[in-house]
């Protein structure tokens, strides 16, 4: 059984009911990360977590106790909010042992475990500071600080670094990862921001609409998402899907990719699995991740199942250290990631190099990934 | 920083005249009560109520005070100013702080029908005083408190808590809901919440809601007049009694005295955190 374990957990204001039977085990000292678009019900799950909102139906446990009901302070739990929710009248060191005081700690203790936080996060010279005094990456430390401080079980984070300027954010998030791997401590963190669940998760639970939609390492998301959704949520710029129609042609199975002027080019699938070749001559849904999509010397050179092709250069944006190109592919324009210093000139042929072999491919009607 | 907007000479000008007029029209009260407090009566039954005094005197204001004749005693105002104290200092510390608990469930412990029942709250601003009078006395007179001190300040504290309960109420409503959860994870229960996170951070509106208090309950006449006995009558109705009672000669001079009197602890909480009043009335009113 897992350290943090969400059994079949459902959530109803009145008649809504905005999570749908939630399974999620987490072991200990794993960093899960909750994203999915805003509305989604992930800050709905961190508060039943944390004991904040109620369980409408299943169980939640910790360490093996179930918590449905228990107080949110006796869950051995501590959270860090969006706004840092820190005291107002409260100087940084008594923001940081409130919670130790409420618990009845004994004050040299206190003090103690408010140094040790203090110099871990470096915040030695700010304690006798109010908030209103402090810049927002030092009060993210503080808020941190606040959570460390109790040494709680789990730590549940919601978004929070969506309050920081984007420089802020990278270094936080990087000082999020470090503080993660120095302490082993177990993490659910929320966010919207898809390049934050990458970088910083063990594994990831994508969400939509009150439901999980995959459960995996960053790796298994981005390479095998199992569905649309998760297909185009994931990844910045997001997966191309562009409109195929299968066709077997003896051992191989082809992607059939209508051109212009009734062309049609072949894309020969590198796992020519059952479940495509039950669809000779019905329509999928190809995705290709934009770096999988580039200009000839730009591709995977030890890749055996690149494909070249021929098409118009659409748009072509230099983002610095890569080029992003648009390209009509099959009736609908595809991102291209080229190397920063491909010659491509707008309204020209080019020539683009796709490789299949991080190609997947969903079903039209149900989105849900065949191959 | 200026922020104001710019204006020609002259609109400066005609600005300031007609201020200075009505600045000047509001202070005149003021100005009469206090030369004709100063005067001894014979200037003033001589007809000249707008000069200032030939003869400086404060007999008046100690005649006031502790020999003029209120109702049938020669007490004074002096015993009546403490009744007023002795009710306002209770029911404003009793209804400020009842309105910050109402504020406080409503805004971060909602729970069904929340809003219906503080718009059912919001009724008693509305309610004219005359219509309670006598379910009021009925009340009193139940409860064993009719004509007493007690009894006024429970009159009070009802008739008060629409307007705190509605202060606190829309300050609270913009006071950031996750400090509570924040300081629930840490172990803090419903009062300690209250006491230790919102009551610091609630200045401004507990400023705003005792100067309300103060000046509505040692102003009032109505219920003072209604359920007080002899003993715990307030100042404004000893103040009335003084002005009607006095059997002989119309002492303006003594009664200018007695009206200054009555008014000096309002002016005087108005100058101490008036300052403050603004400030607060506007803090809650951008979210509710
Ligand atoms: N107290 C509430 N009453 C009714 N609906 C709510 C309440 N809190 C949240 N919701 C709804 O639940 C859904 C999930 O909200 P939330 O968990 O905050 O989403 P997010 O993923 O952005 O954190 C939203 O559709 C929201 O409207
Ligand atoms: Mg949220």
């Amino acid at each position: 059984m897992g350290f943090l374990e969400i059994r079949n957990a459902t959530k109803s204001y009145g008649s809504v009911e905005v999570l749908h039977e939630i399974d999620i085990s987490v072991e200990k000292g794993e960093f899960l990360v909750l994203v999915g678009p805003s509305g989604c019900g992930k800050s709905t799950l961190l508060n039943m977590i944390a004991g904040l909102e109620g369980i409408t139906g299943g169980e939640i446990s910790i360490r093996g106790n179930i918590m449905n009901g228990v107080h949110p302070s006796r869950r051995n739990i501590a959270m860090v909010f969006q706004s840092y929710a820190l005291y107002p009248n409260m100087t940084v060191a008594q923001n940081i042992t409130f919670g130790l005081e409420m618990h009845g700690v004994a004050k040299s203790e206190r003090e103690r475990a408010l140094r040790d936080v203090a110099r871990l996060l470096q915040i030695e010279q700010l304690l006798k500071r109010k908030p209103a005094q402090l810049s927002g990456g030092q009060r993210q430390r503080v808020a941190m600080g606040r959570a460390l401080v109790r040494d709680p079980d789990v730590f549940l984070f919601d978004e929070p670094l969506s309050n920081l300027d984007a420089k802020l954010r990278v270094d936080m998030r990087t000082e999020i990862k470090k503080l993660h791997q120095d302490l082993g401590a177990t993490i659910v963190y929320v966010t919207h921001d898809q390049i934050e669940a990458m970088t910083l998760s063990t594994r990831i639970a994508v969400m939509n609409a009150g439901r999980i939609q995959q459960l995996g390492t960053p790796r298994e998301i981005y390479d095998t998402p199992s569905n649309v959704f998760v297909a185009t949520f994931m990844g910045s710029p997001s997966m191309n899907l562009v409109p195929v129609t299968v066709r077997v042609d003896g051992a191989n199975v082809i992607a059939e990719v209508a051109q212009r002027e009734g062309k049609r080019i072949g894309l020969k699938f590198f796992r020519p699995c059952e479940a495509l070749r039950a669809r000779d001559g019905r329509a999928v849904t190809l995705g290709i991740r934009p770096e999988a999509l580039t200009d000839v010397e730009g591709a995977d050179q030890r890749s055996i199942h690149v494909e070249r092709m021929e098409s118009v250069v659409g748009v072509a944006e230099p983002a610095g250290s890569d080029t992003f190109v648009t390209t009509r592919i099959g009736g609908v324009d595809c991102v291209a990631r080229m190397r920063a210093d491909a010659e491509v000139a707008p309204g020209s042929n080019a020539e683009f190099a796709l490789n299949m072999e991080k190609a997947v491919a969903f079903d039209p009607e149900t989105g849900l990934r065949i191959v | 920083m200026d922020t104001a907007v710019r204006t020609g000479n002259v609109a400066r000008t005609f600005i300031y005249l007609t201020l200075l007029l009505f600045a000047l029209f509001y202070m005149l009260p003021l100005f009469v009560m206090l030369v004709n407090s100063v005067k001894p009566l014979s200037e003033i039954t001589g007809g000249n109520m707008m000069s200032f005094p030939e003869v400086w005197t404060l007999d008046p204001w100690r005649d006031a005070w502790s020999k003029a004749q209120v109702g049938v005693q020669a007490t004074g105002l002096r015993p009546y100013f403490w009744n007023s104290i002795k009710m306002v200092v209770p029911a404003v510390a009793i209804s400020t702080v009842m309105g910050a608990l109402n504020g406080y469930v409503l805004t971060k412990w909602r729970f069904r029908y929340d809003t219906i029942l503080f718009g059912f709250m919001l009724f008693a601003c509305f309610i004219p005083f005359q219509i309670v009078l006598i379910p009021m006395a009925r009340v009193l007179g139940l409860a064993g408190i009719a004509g007493t001190t007690s009894g006024l300040v429970l009159v009070h504290v009802v008739y008060g808590l629409g307007f705190t309960t509605l202060y606190f109420r829309n300050y609270y409503a913009a006071f950031p809901t996750e400090l509570v959860r924040a300081a629930q994870i840490d172990g803090a229960g419903f009062f300690r919440i209250f006491w230790r996170i919102l009551l610091p951070s609630s200045g401004p509106i507990i400023v705003v809601s005792v100067i309300w208090q103060f000046t509505n309950i040692w102003n009032d006449f109505l219920f003072g007049a209604s359920f007080a006995d002899f003993d715990s009558q307030p100042m404004t109705v000893a103040l009335n009694n003084l002005v009607q009672s006095s059997t002989g000669v119309q002492e303006y001079n003594v009664h200018f005295a007695g009206a200054i009197y009555a008014a000096l602890p309002t002016l005087l909480v108005y100058v101490v955190a008036g300052r403050y009043f603004v400030r607060g009335l506007m803090a809650g009113s951008v979210k509710g």
